[in-house]
């Protein structure tokens, strides 16, 4: 039986007129210190009402978003799809800390579908069976080539590329349209940011198709043959896809496409603001919601670091509301 | 089976009655169990907006009142409530004939109506000051209810005169 998310939406409905808009962030930007950006926190409601420092007010706010969507969705394997990212990244963090016999204190994320310390255990073990099917043979396989080859970009690029299939999988069988662009722009932005990344350190053809994984949007063995031929013959193959957009981004700084990449999803969100029904609505919230706590994270970091008010709103995407 | 055609006025009078309560009594507890899923949803989150989206909420439910009432008056023209009368085949299946627009109306009317109610509790809960204009549009559902409940109503009272 489909599953109802009337209950989810309406909740979610009233929860949007908490989200940060412009403005907020104006005022964010324009506060003198850390200690002024987290008075105003607390008085939009973020943290728990105590004094926590700046790093726990986001790990709070995060876990109160997953509560809240642990609390409303009944059946929480259709939004996997925004956790399993995190499952792969633990993935990653448990196979290097056991080659390199160190503990995983603070690395492992925790909104996550398998939880990170059976993860961590069942690795350690090399009882791969006890491992939820999706991620048990990318852990095998991970922790293998680390073993026989000591490469972590090569571990890291297996664990990378089996995230984007699952993810990309897990779209394909979703019935909602937000559903699938997410999971496509997933797949399709790691896929030119590998495209980049491997034209300006010049890695051979076997390595970047090996990084690469399938999506509609993109013809990857093209992308791949123009991330072997330079970074203009990516451009140039971009300019001829529906990510020609991207292109001025790409121009300016891969932290620039990030935010291209973000701002288009969010574009793309906006009607689900007048969606009464189905999963898009409660999708949309969750990843304007990640974008809220990606700008504050920003922002914080930016007034510790003592970058001006300039730097800092070049990189600040699209807000949802 | 000719017989029990002539005798079977009464039947499908009674038929008829059950038709208009069951159908769009359905619609209704179906369209007022939606909007009351989406009521709740708004209430976990902001409990001093009860008073509106209940109102929201009630919205569905009069359809199965304008079945009841459909019932009670075809009940009452054959005699079931009250006074025994002699009700013809043709009568019968003529009261039948009179419940079907309420019983399908009342039915699909509620539960599109509740769709709308949702996305009015929807507005409510971002903006509550919008309050009026948002139950305009699932009260305009309700148009379509009470004109099948008026030919209906009208139908039955033309029989009653035969």
């Amino acid at each position: 039986m489909q599953q109802d998310f009337t209950y989810a939406v309406a909740r979610v409905r009233f929860r949007e007129t908490k989200l940060l808009n412009g403005a907020d962030l104006d005022s964010l930007l324009s506060a003198k210190d850390t200690d002024a950006v987290m008075r105003i926190l607390r008085d939009k409601g973020w943290g728990d009402n105590t004094d926590t420092a700046p790093d726990q007010i986001i790990s709070i706010e995060e876990k109160k978003l997953w509560d809240f969507v642990d609390e409303t969705v009944t059946d929480r394997s259709v939004l996997d799809f925004l956790r399993v990212p995190d499952d792969f990244h633990n993935i990653k963090a448990a196979v290097k800390c056991i080659t390199r016999d160190i503990e995983p204190d603070g690395l492992f994320l925790y909104n996550t579908v398998c939880d990170p310390d059976k993860l961590y255990d069942c690795i350690k073990k090399r009882e791969y069976g006890d491992l939820p099917d999706f991620i048990a043979d990318t852990a095998r396989e991970a922790m293998t080539v680390l073993l026989q080859t000591s490469d972590g970009q090569l571990c890291d690029i297996i664990v990378d590329k089996a995230c984007m299939e699952y993810v990309y999988k897990l779209g394909k069988l979703s019935d909602s349209d937000i559903v699938r662009l997410y999971c496509e722009l997933f797949v399709a932005s790691a896929d030119i940011k590998t495209a980049v990344r491997c034209a300006k350190t010049g890695k051979k053809p076997e390595f970047i198709r090996r990084a690469m994984a399938q999506c509609d949007s993109l013809d990857v063995d093209r992308l791949a043959s123009a991330a072997y031929e330079g970074y203009d013959a990516i451009i140039s193959y971009l300019s001829t896809t529906r990510y020609r957009t991207a292109v001025e981004a790409l121009n300016t700084s891969m932290s620039a496409f990030e935010k291209w990449c973000d701002d288009y999803m969010t574009a793309a969100m906006k009607p689900q603001k007048w969606e009464p029904f189905g999963i898009g609505a409660i999708v949309a919230y969750i990843i304007a919601r990640q974008n809220e706590i990606k700008a504050v994270r920003m922002i914080l970091s930016a007034k510790i670091s003592g970058l001006s008010e300039q730097t800092i709103k070049e990189r600040l995407r699209d807000m949802y509301v | 089976m000719s017989e029990f055609f002539q005798n079977s006025g009464l039947f499908f009078a009674l038929l008829g009655a059950a038709v208009a309560t069951l159908m769009a009594g359905i619609g209704s507890a179906i369209g007022v169990g939606k909007a009351g899923v989406a009521a709740s949803g708004v209430l976990a989150e902001e409990p001093s907006l009860f008073g509106k989206v209940l109102i929201f909420q009630l919205l569905p439910a009069t359809q199965g009142i304008y079945g009841l009432l459909v019932g009670i008056l075809i009940l009452s023209n054959v005699g079931l409530i009250g006074g025994v009368k002699e009700v013809t085949a043709l009568q019968g299946l003529l009261y039948f004939a009179a419940s079907l627009p309420i019983a399908f109306c009342g039915l699909y009317s509620a539960i599109y109506q509740s769709k709308c109610a949702v996305a009015g509790i929807g507005t409510v809960a971002k903006k509550p000051d919008q309050f009026g204009k948002a139950i305009l549009m699932p009260a305009m559902v309700e148009t379509y209810a009470i004109l099948a409940l008026l030919i209906s109503m009208l139908a039955i009272i033309g029989i009653a005169g035969m």
